[in-house]
């Protein structure tokens, strides 16, 4: 049983940091900030939520187990609220996208929209 | 064929090196920019992988104290985001290398700089002085 613990905590912890290198990969190579924010805000969380998901797998411990629950839902909720806020505040500041970026779906949440 | 405890301590460093390595290239993209989002985020993503690693150094050494470490740290990730971004989105115009003042990118980023001096004439004059 101790074994079975073992390994499923390796498996977590393996593909839980393949997923923050994949994200570390995507922020420096994708051509702007708003494609990068996908990278960071999907793929790091759910790189870092597994990680502390190997920890509460391995600790056995129940207030362990519950500290890291709460930390994967904060994380879980937070992430988008501030990638969000991140790239909406970036387009409002008016940073171009990629040049191949069809934004014409955006131009009425443009600047001059924003603080009423 | 090697036990589980063997193949637990193996990966826990071949996570400790995809996390170097993650750390590593968020750190270039930190110190490349070009812009002040690109940073903002790449921070963002330091403070995830930092959670990374709190989590494998807890397993490694078996002090399971360090997960409230990894809270506070995420907490304070998110608020510092959230500060950049109303900082980012309060600077107004952009001014660093990323986009050039006058906003001659396209047609539709000039009609978008267009609106928004019509709609908010204020502050658009204060940022529009410097430059």
């Amino acid at each position: 049983m101790q074994d079975v613990i073992y390994i499923v905590a390796a498996l977590l912890m393996l593909v839980g940091a393949s997923f923050a290198l994949i994200a570390a990969i995507g922020i420096l190579r994708l051509p702007d900030i708003y494609t990068r924010t996908h990278a960071a805000s999907k793929a790091g969380t759910l790189g870092s939520g597994l990680l502390l998901l190997a920890l509460a797998v391995f600790s056995q411990e129940l207030t362990v187990v519950t500290r890291a629950f709460a930390a994967i839902v904060f994380f879980l909720l937070t992430a988008p609220i501030s990638s969000h806020l991140l790239a909406r505040a970036a387009y409002l500041a008016g940073y171009p996208p990629e040049p191949s970026t069809d934004i014409r779906g955006m131009a009425e949440y443009g600047p001059g929209q924003s603080k009423q | 064929m090697i036990s589980a405890q063997d193949f637990l301590i193996l990966s826990v460093d071949i996570s400790l090196v995809m996390l170097l390595l993650a750390f590593l290239l968020t750190i270039v993209r930190i110190v490349i920019g070009p812009t002040l989002p690109d940073r903002v985020l790449a921070l963002d993503m330091l403070v995830a992988v930092g959670i990374g690693f709190i989590a494998i150094i807890g397993i490694k050494t078996g002090y399971f104290l360090y997960i409230d470490v990894a809270i506070a740290l995420g907490l304070i990730g998110f608020l510092a985001t959230v500060a950049f971004s109303r900082y980012v989105l309060n600077r107004g115009t952009v001014v660093d290398e990323g986009g050039d003042p006058e906003g001659n990118y396209n047609i539709i980023e000039i009609e978008i700089r267009q609106s928004a001096q019509s709609a908010q004439p204020a502050s658009a004059q204060t940022v529009q002085g410097d430059s």
